[in-house]
């Protein structure tokens, strides 16, 4: 991740990694989750769903932190984020004692 | 633009499937409408709220808006327009252990109910009223409201509303509501948070929400998509918390004052009703039983 | 709720109708009312406010009809045994969640103590012109359960009936007294709670996950739950199906209205409740309701004094419309006869009936007073002639 400063615990606390999941019949295209992402995780899709919307699709998904955002903002239902385990790293001096 | 995985979700169940009647999803709403967007609010603060599902029950009016009931698996209620606070009044007085939602528009809610709505305020009424606000009536097909803003135009007002609009918050303020707040669409959080503290207020609460409506509202004004009218909102919304309601009024496409303007305790109908009777009328007073068991046998 | 004995004021009283009402209303369980002042209903709202907190019901005074039968409705759904009262102008009011109610099947109550119409009219005398508006005040198809009580002690006892056939069928049943009955004052006897008989609700005992709200049992009527019982159902005034969704088409239209038609007016015979008085040898009978039916009383014995052969059919259900038996006696009478204090409302339904069989005669009133027993008197004499 970039940062616009670098964190005082940034050795300590990773952020989280999330999955985005898409129910794409579902989606109208209204474009909520992909202008208001706030990891830009999101694009419009060349195709059209079953309704004849352009529903988002995942271009970036190592961005997404879980933040949920495109969850709580989805008028249909159509999106949600689950966490992603990540591997324990070796810390080294993690939290210190 | 990339290629769409089709795949993608198909198995996996929506977070908030429990408290939606997922066999009558997709709803109405059309793309860019900020109902379903309020609609999520509400449930993830119900979800986060601790109250089990049983206890709560959504009454909803006519309209956009009004469908809502019909799409929460909650004991939900789609009654006659303008009549969902009388009905929810009902319900509530009937069986005190339920949290009563009321999910209505702002024609149901402020033209033909409107005087339901000042009356559940005096009352404090322990109901909590979700007040979408897309300033018309859109499920007719876009007519002006009590609180279309001044110069909009819509089916009715050809020309542009030559009517005053109310302020909602200042008007349900003036009458006695004990929590009142407004939020936009865009303000998820906000809203979701505000409604977590709306179900759990003693009182008559109400949360003011505005809503885009880009099928009819904004196309009549030549306002975009829904998407646009969310920018808008982030561009002119003023967060002021504790705000004078009185100030709160909305004009035209110009700056939207939003927060938590009311939060005050104060005895709800209930609670004045039993403590006045028990004084009053002494040890004679026999509070209400709640409602009938639901285990008499029927005697066919 | 169900448990406790209800309080009854068993033995003799001096009441009047509409005091009497509210007591029956008491004995019939009901704990909600919903109401809104109107003469010359007020005083069973006045005598409900005074009684509820004493026998653990709850009173409040709405801001106008719409809200009170709203709140009823709420109220039912809550699981409480609900009921509103008004007059007239109230009634017109009501008569959009009454559509609801009959749309949602919901079972409560509606006492409309009748005055003289149109519009404001007569505010404190009498009348029998909500009787068509009982019946289809609301838009739409729909059938009703209508009681009309002639005494006092009718108030008492059949206000009891009417909660019960609401609760069987599922409909809001409207109470229509009228402005004599509720303000007449007569003996009242309250009887002891072992003799009334109450029907509980019809509450669905099936498997909770198979709940549908409208899944019918045999008599046309599905069995019903409440809120806060974790069913978490879903109900609407639209066009529904069996699980309650609106479904927006001419077929389940059609399902929806002609079941909600079918469970009243196949059941028209277990509903009504007749009274008869001397008809067996009746040349002319008279077919009357509420306050008409005891003027109605003086005028057949006024004409049996005469030697006319004269009987009484009382209407104490008017809806629904007792069509078997009044083409019965139109069959073997020369003419029905049938006061009302109305120009002519439920005629039309006797007239319809009996008119290829036998001549009908309306002895019509606008209302303010009840008839002369010489007017229905002179009706009969024409009716033997014919």
């Amino acid at each position: 991740m970039k940062y616009w400063r670098k964190p005082l615990d940034a050795a300590q606390v990773k952020p989280p990694r999330g999955e985005v999941h898409i129910v794409i019949n579902r989606c109208k295209g209204c474009g909520f989750c992909i202008t208001y992402c706030p990891r830009k995780v999101l694009e419009f899709s060349e195709e059209f769903n079953r309704k004849g919307y352009h529903p988002p699709v995942v271009l970036h998904p190592e961005n997404c932190v879980n933040c949920g955002l495109c969850e709580a903002i989805c008028p249909d239902f159509a999106i949600w984020s689950t966490p992603v385990e990540q591997p324990e790293e070796k810390k080294e001096n993690a939290g210190g004692k | 633009m990339k290629r769409l995985d089709v795949t993608l979700g198909q198995d996996l169940r929506h977070p908030l499937e429990e408290y939606l009647r997922m066999d009558r999803i997709p709803h109405v709403w059309c793309p860019g409408c900020g109902i379903g967007t309020t609609l999520n609010a509400f449930l993830t603060a119900v979800k986060k709220s601790g109250i089990p599902r049983k206890d709560i029950a959504v009454v909803s009016g006519i309209g956009c808006s009004g469908r809502a009931a019909g799409y929460v698996k909650l004991d939900s209620f789609h009654t006659t327009h303008g009549r969902a606070i009388p009905f929810a009044t009902g319900l509530k007085l009937a069986n005190p252990k339920l949290t009563v939602v009321v999910f209505a528009g702002d024609g149901d809610l402020l033209a033909i109910g409107g005087n339901h709505l000042i009356h559940a305020a005096r009352r404090n009424m322990d109901i909590n009223i979700i007040c979408i606000n897309n300033f018309n009536y859109a499920m007719t097909g876009g007519q002006f409201s009590p609180t279309t803003p001044e110069k909009a135009r819509l089916t009715t007002a050809p020309y542009g509303s030559y009517e005053h609009p109310f302020n909602v918050p200042f008007l349900v303020d003036s009458c006695g509501a004990t929590y009142v707040a407004r939020w936009t669409a865009l303000h998820v959080r906000r809203l979701t948070n505000s409604i977590l503290e709306a179900l759990h207020h003693p009182g008559f609460s109400f949360i003011e929400v505005i809503s885009s409506c880009p099928t009819v509202y904004a196309r009549r004004n030549r306002l975009g998509t829904g998407l646009d009218l969310l920018k808008f909102y982030r561009d002119n919304s003023v967060i002021k918390n504790g705000a004078n309601t009185r100030e709160c009024d909305i004009r035209f496409q110009e700056q939207l004052i939003v927060g938590k303007f009311v939060d005050q305790e104060k005895p709800t109908y209930h609670d004045t009703m039993t403590e006045y009777l028990s004084q009053s009328v002494g040890k004679r007073y026999v509070p209400y039983q709640g409602p009938m068991q639901g285990k008499e046998e029927d005697g066919n | 709720m169900e448990s406790k004995p209800p309080v009854l004021l068993t033995g003799p009283h001096y009441w009047d109708g509409d005091f009497a009402c509210a007591e029956g209303a008491i004995a019939a369980g009901c704990r909600f009312l919903a109401g809104y002042p109107i003469t010359p209903s007020t005083e069973v709202a006045e005598r409900i406010a005074e009684r509820f907190p004493l026998v653990g019901g709850t009173f409040i005074q709405m801001e106008d009809e719409l809200a009170s039968m709203a709140a009823v409705l709420g109220a039912a759904w809550a699981g409480a045994r609900a009921m509103t009262v008004t007059s007239g102008p109230g009634f017109s009011l009501m008569q959009e969640n009454i559509g609801l109610g009959v749309m949602t099947e919901t079972p409560c109550v509606v006492v409309d103590v009748q005055r003289g119409g149109p519009s404001t009219g007569l505010p404190t005398l009498t009348g029998q012109q909500d009787m068509m508006q009982a019946r289809w005040g609301s838009h739409g198809d729909y059938e009703i359960i209508a009681l009309s009580p002639s005494s006092p002690q009718e108030c008492f006892d059949l206000i009891i009936t009417s909660f019960n056939l609401s609760e069987k069928y599922r409909v809001p049943v409207m109470f229509m007294m009228d402005e004599c009955v509720g303000h007449m004052t007569e003996r009242v006897v309250v009887p002891a709670l072992s003799s009334i008989k109450v029907r509980h609700r019809r509450w669905y005992r099936g498997a909770r996950d198979k709940y549908h709200p409208y899944v019918p049992a045999k008599d046309g009527v599905p069995p019903i739950v409440k809120a806060g019982d974790d069913y978490r159902f879903h109900i609407t005034g639209l066009t529904h199906d069996q699980r309650g969704y609106p479904v927006i088409n001419a077929e389940c239209q059609h399902q929806c209205v002609s079941r909600l038609v079918g469970k009243i007016k196949d059941n028209t015979d277990r509903i009504v409740i007749l009274e008869e008085d001397r008809t067996e040898d009746a040349e002319v009978v008279v077919v009357s309701y509420g306050i008409s039916y005891r003027v109605a009383t003086r005028a057949i014995d006024l004409a049996r004094q005469q030697g006319i052969k004269v009987g009484s059919l009382r209407l104490v259900t008017v809806w629904p419309f007792p069509e078997r038996r009044i083409i019965e006696l139109a069959k073997k009478v020369k003419c029905l006869v049938m006061p009302e204090i109305n120009m002519g409302q439920v005629f039309l339904e006797m007239e319809r009936c009996a008119s290829c069989f036998c001549r009908t005669r309306l002895v019509p009133h606008c209302g303010g007073w009840v008839h002369d027993p010489n007017d229905i008197l002179k009706a009969i004499l024409k009716g033997v002639k014919s």
